[in-house]
Order: C-alpha cells, then structure tokens, then sequence
C-alpha cells in the first residue's frame, strides 16, 4: 500500500519543526510512524507534508529529577520498557509500555507519538491519565503562551484521534509523578488478541496506609469510551474503606455509573459488552495493586 | 529525494519518492527479496529487518527514514557461505512449512537472542508475538529458536 503523494521534510530542532508546521498547512509530524504511517497507507490520512522529527535527539530520553520522572516524547516503548528508571519511578507505566504491540511495535513506537494519535483502544492515555502525567506542548504564539504551555493527561483528550494540539504544536516531553512508596499503581487490561489494543483498560493509583485502608484514590478506564474516563464514584467509595474483596467489588461496580452514554463498540465486542467488562478489569487492577491477586 | 543506507554492509545511494517503504527499497532499488510482504499492515512480521541493531517492520517505515542508517536483511547473517545459528536452527529443527514468514522469524530471533541469550519457551513465544506463521503451529519454530539459544551459548 502506498501513501498519496507528500513532500518530506527532516527537521533537526523543535523549532524547525514548529516552523514547518505553522508555514505549512496539511503537514503532519512523523515520530516512530506507527500510528502515522498505517493511517497514510489507507489513505485515511492525506498530508500535504510529513515532518520527519526523529532524528531530533533533544525529545528523547528518561530523567528523574525532584520526584518527577521526565520522558521526551520521542522515546520509544521499548525504550521505556527497558527502562529501570521507569520501572523504579512508575512501575504502571514500564509494565503497560511492555504490553503495546509486539517488540517491532515497541522498537518504533514512541511515547509521544501514541498519545498525540489519540486511539481511544491504546493503552497509554488511560495510563497517563491516571498517573496525572503533564504534557509538555511547544508551538508558536496564538494558545501556546511564550512558546509553551503545560497540559494534564485529563485535559489532553478531546475525542477518539483528537487532542488539544493546535495545527502549529508538538508534544516534547511528559512528566510523572514518581510514586510514593505507599501507592500502588496497575494496569488491567483486555487486549484484542491480534493487536494488543485494549478492548477495556483499567488503570489504578491508591494510597494504602499500614491498615490496608485506601487513603486516595485515582481510576481509569478507556478502550470503551472515546477518551480515558476517571470514576469518581469508583474512588469515593475506595478511599476510607479497607481494601477487602468485598469492598474494592462494591467500589468498581459503580464504574457503570461514570461512563456516560457514548460506549464504543465493534464487531469483535459489543458496547454493552465493554461496558459489563469495565468494572471486571478495574477490579483486576486493584487486585493486583494491592496483591490480592488470587486468580 | 536522495538517501544513503548501509545495506548488509554494502553502502548505497538512491534517489527515492518519499512514500517509499523500505520493504519496496530493499526489494525492488536493491533485489534483497529475502525479505517478504506479508499482511503490508505492521501486524504479520514477514518483513522484519534490522535497522541501526533493532528490528523493525519494514512495511511500516519510509525509506526516507532509513537515510543513513545501518540495515540487516536475511541476506546479510551468514558469514563467509557458513549459515547463522539461527538460520541452521530453523533449518535442523525445520522450523517452517512454506517458509514465507521465515526470514521474519529469523531476523526477530536475531535480536530476540542478543537481548535474552537464555529463554524460556514462554519468552520465545512472547518475543515471536509480532511474527505470524499460518502453516507451522509454531512447535518447531519455538524449538528452533531454543536450539538456536543453546548452540549460541555453548
């Protein structure tokens, strides 16, 4: 399968990219290529330009400074998977990089590339959003204030292949809180069995005190819905109560009630399906949080 | 637009379209057929290469993107006529019926090697997870790649 037809640009800095992308309209950002490239091979996606940027060494690589852990967007899955920096800071997200795809996936795929693509089943946003990562955005003037704003995975998320990105912004970097030494964090999710992608994923941040009590609670789900979707009723029925079986399948059954109405489904699982499988997944995910994992 | 690749160790230069895939490049501007199309949607892994020592779907890369790097194709793992472990593995334990996807197979085994040299059959079958096979089942593929292991650590 071949793309239309586009010119092709290497940009060597972030500003030279931003500079493509606001003098060119139709242009697209190429990373890894492996949300981009199978988009533009059925021609669902049409560029007029593709501004290759990775070759720009200053968006890749992994810190941690201050408690936050700093992944440039052109970091690669394995790269994160690989990672005992990430393993260490944020457990959750170096065990759900290991899940995307199959290792050519992950050798190409880049942390910055997946969520910009924005596929409601990837892993990733959910992940991100339940850590309460921030998004790095550079651009130039107009909504991108001094060349760069800051925006949390809750907000980046518009719609099934939409962000808050402008025409003339680039994701650099993201950044995660390290977590503490009593919070558990997990991912649970039903893969499609050919892809990886997450029919349903749950992701899970709780506070534990020495009591087994869950002190906060953050909780995710996605796959189902068009953008990652936080259970607020799921979390103030978590947080005082003693993480027993009883109690975290009380808590994740109220899921059903933070979805909303606008259920994705398809030909491999119903919405309905989906829906019945969110509170089973987020429930996996405390189980294995708290290593109540008995099954 | 003009490239440079180091291809199995021999630099070329072409003049390429930028929707070029590589898997096209190294098939048709170079004749390295070894490597194979398969489902051409970076889900089957038949056409799995080598490119700057990771292996990638070459139906999932432009040629544009390899300007400059190193790339191993199928062509390129013997030495001096002798076969790979890896290619006399699959060979002995024929790990392959029509042998479409094998040249995949073998390039993943490659790096599944380099990074694991001593595997379980489980962590076989999860780094072959990109890599798909409809004649074999997988039962002599698994077993070549730990034979495979076992020849490369002794």
């Amino acid at each position: 399968m071949f793309a239309t037809e586009f010119e092709y640009k290497k940009a060597s800095s972030i500003s030279e990219a931003i500079q493509l992308l606001s003098s060119n309209e139709g242009a697209k950002i190429l990373a890894g290529g492996h949300s981009l490239l199978p988009m533009m091979k059925l021609r669902l996606a049409r560029p007029t330009m593709v501004i290759d940027i990775g070759g720009i060494e200053e968006m890749r690589g992994i810190s941690v400074e201050n408690g936050t852990l700093r992944i440039g967007a052109l970091t690669t899955h394995a790269q994160i998977a690989d990672s005992h920096v990430v393993q260490e800071a944020a457990g959750i997200l170096w065990e759900t990089a290991y899940g995307i795809g199959d290792p050519q996936v992950r050798n190409r795929g880049t942390i910055g590339g997946n969520v910009s693509h924005a596929d409601p089943a990837s892993d990733l946003p959910t992940v991100l959003t339940v850590v309460d990562a921030k998004f790095t955005i550079q651009g130039q003037g107009g909504i991108t204030r001094r060349g760069s704003r800051t925006v949390s995975a809750g907000d980046f998320f518009v719609g099934p292949f939409t962000t808050v990105l402008a025409e003339n912004e680039v994701l650099t970097a993201i950044e995660i809180p390290v977590l503490a030494e009593n919070q558990k964090a997990e991912y649970a999710k039903m893969a499609h069995p050919a892809t990886s992608f997450a029919v349903v994923g749950a992701g899970v941040v709780l506070t534990v005190d020495n009591n087994n009590v869950c002190t906060a609670a953050r909780v995710a789900v996605g796959g189902l819905t068009p953008t990652p979707t936080r259970g607020p009723s799921v979390e103030a029925a978590l947080v005082g109560k003693e993480l027993t079986d009883e109690n975290i399948a009380a808590a994740t059954a109220l899921i059903d009630g933070d979805l909303g109405s606008d259920i994705l489904g398809d030909i491999f699982a119903s919405a309905e399906y989906r829906r019945a499988m969110a509170a089973i997944e987020l429930k996996h995910a405390i189980f294995h949080a708290t290593g109540l994992a008995h099954h | 637009m003009n490239i440079q690749v180091t291809v199995n160790g021999k630099s070329h230069e072409k003049e390429v379209d930028p929707r070029l895939l590589l898997v096209h490049f190294l098939r048709e501007d170079l004749g390295l057929t070894g490597t194979k199309i398969g489902c051409d949607t970076s889900q089957c892994g038949a056409c799995v290469v080598k490119m700057d020592g990771v292996t990638v779907k070459s139906c999932t890369c432009l040629a544009v993107q390899a300007d400059g790097s190193e790339i191993t194709t199928i062509e390129g793992i013997a030495t001096n006529g002798e076969l790979h472990p890896v290619q006399e593995a699959f060979w002995e334990k024929h790990g392959l019926q029509c042998g479409y996807c094998t040249a995949g197979m073998i390039m993943t085994t490659v790096e599944l090697l380099e990074k694991n040299p001593d595997p379980s059959e489980d962590q076989v079958r999860e780094g072959l997870k990109g890599n798909i096979c409809r004649c074999t089942g997988y039962q002599n593929i698994v077993r070549a790649v730990l034979a495979a292991a076992e020849a490369q650590r002794s």
